[in-house]
Parts: structure tokens; sequence; C-alpha cells
């Protein structure tokens, strides 16, 4: 996670892209999260509603599958959480 | 022109994009007419009664009433289009990714409220006697048919993908919005195709 700043893969800048796409934020300020930025729980936007269609696109846009019980408190925390979720995955593949 | 909107909570979010796009059109002399489906938006009907097929037999209806010679979908909108009618389907959308979404966000409501919920547990439920998901409750013959149904590639009318309107999909956002960029282009691209077609 503290890696996160000079890594900026390819997932880091897809899962920004998502997250500016369902947040409706302006590209510097997705540009400006970081590891610690929280996100459900945090964001009063981010609902289960959207939070489902969050998962949903990165399925599509990282082409990886989400299972229930990958879901939980800790990958949807932070922004951090996100993104090692979403690396794992896309290994995982 | 008819106008099927995006289902459930898309239909929401796209609401304004919706609209937008048919004063343009209107602007452009192109009549336009968005009927609800029955049990969705401002229709009496209970949605827990409602079928896929039944759907489809209302918008061919509608279709006729208005006569309209095209047809313009709004992403899960697709699934009940005539595939005959010429037309658009703006970043059509299997049922499955519509329920997917859904119940998915069923489970993480349920998980924030304590309780444990699976999807494929939701989705046998859904298939024997229909599930409310997200504020919307589907009947089973609904949930079996969306689960089935997928934009048909034969059909009369052609894809316009998010990607060609540029800017990320409204029907993502966690609340709606608008872009009225977006309904600029999606009804220049029908219009344009309306005096080609």
């Amino acid at each position: 996670m503290t890696e996160l700043a000079p890594s900026r893969s390819d997932i880091d800048t897809k899962l920004r892209a998502i997250l500016r796409d369902v947040l409706g934020l302006d590209a510097e300020r997705v540009e400006r999260f970081d590891g610690g930025t929280g996100l459900f729980g945090h964001l009063p936007e981010l609902d289960s509603m959207a939070v489902a269609g969050l998962l949903t696109e990165m399925e599509d846009r990282l082409d990886i599958i989400i299972e229930d019980d990958d879901v939980d408190g800790e990958m949807l925390e932070t922004y951090g959480g996100l993104l090692a979720f979403a690396e794992a995955k896309v290994v995982e593949n | 022109m008819l106008v099927l909107p995006a289902l459930f909570d898309e239909a929401n979010k796209l609401r304004r994009l919706t609209v937008e796009v048919m004063q343009r059109l209107d602007a452009a002399g192109i009549d336009s007419a968005l009927p609800d489906l029955p049990g969705c938006n401002e229709s009496r009907q209970p949605l827990d009664a409602q079928s896929l097929d039944h759907w489809r037999a209302c918008a061919m209806a509608a279709a006729a009433h208005f006569s309209a010679t095209h047809v313009l979908t709004l992403r899960g909108g697709v699934l009940a289009a005539p595939p005959e009618m010429p037309g658009w389907n703006y970043a059509p959308v299997a049922g499955r990714q519509v329920l997917r979404s859904m119940l998915r966000a069923r489970t993480i409501a349920a998980r924030e409220a304590g309780r444990e919920e699976t999807i494929e547990a939701l989705q046998q439920l859904g298939r024997r006697e229909g599930v409310e998901l997200a504020g919307w409750p589907l009947g089973a013959k609904l949930f079996a048919q969306l689960e089935d149904a997928a934009p048909q590639p034969d059909s009369a009318q052609v894809e316009i993908d998010q990607g060609t309107i540029g800017g990320g999909g409204l029907w993502l956002r966690a609340e709606p919005d608008e872009a009225p960029e977006q309904a600029d282009t999606l009804a220049a691209a029908v219009a344009m195709g309306i005096s080609t077609v």
C-alpha cells in the first residue's frame, strides 16, 4: 500500500477511472486519492447500490470475477484496500 | 421514435439524460414517446406481476399506438425492444448484468445490517418465488426471463456504446446526474442516423 504513489499501475489508472465515473468527480480530485482515502462508509453517496455498480464495473473493465466472499468491509473501506484487492484478483486470473 | 427507458435503478440515473435526448430530438423535428414499462416508474401495475414477454408485447403495442417508425433503447430497455424495428441501442446491457448489480447491492446491504446473504441463494429464491432487490420486487417470471435475456445481435437496431458518446456512463453514478454534452452526442447520432436509415 505504501508503494501506491510510485507504482501507478495500469490497474490503478483503471480503478481511478471507474471511481471517477461512479462518484462523478473530476479527474484531479480522484488523482489525489491515496491508500488511506476512505470509500464505503466515508462517502455518503457510495451506498450499497453504488458499490454494487462499482464492483460490477470493476469486473467488466478489469476482466475479473468478484465472489460474494471477496466483498468485505476492509476491501471497500479505503482506496488502498480496493486497489490491493483488484491487483490480487487480476493476478489470480 | 419510441423510447424504451433503462430498467430499475438505472432508469432513475438516466432520467435526465433520457428527457434531454428527447428534447433535442424534438428540436431536430423528430417526435418521440417514452412509455413506462408496466410496473416501472409511474405505472400503476404491480412490478412483481410482470414478465419480459409482457413488456415486449407492450413495447410493440406502444410502437403501433404512436405510429413509431424507429426505437431508441437505453441500457436494459433493449431487452423489451421489438427486434425487427429499426433504431438504436444506447449502451445495451444483458439482463444478467442488470440483475448482478441488484443482487450484489442486496448482499452488501444485508452484510452492513449484520445478515449473511449470498448471490447464489438469492438467485434461487428469485427463480422460485421472486425476490426484492434494492427495493424492486421482481416476480419469478421476470427474474428468470431477465437472467436469460441479452441484446439480440441480429436485431434491426444499431448499438451506440458509451465510448462513442464519451465521458462516464451516467447509470454508474452514485447519484442521478446530468451531462448535456452526452445528450447532445446521443441525440445527434440518432438524428443523423434517422435521416439515412
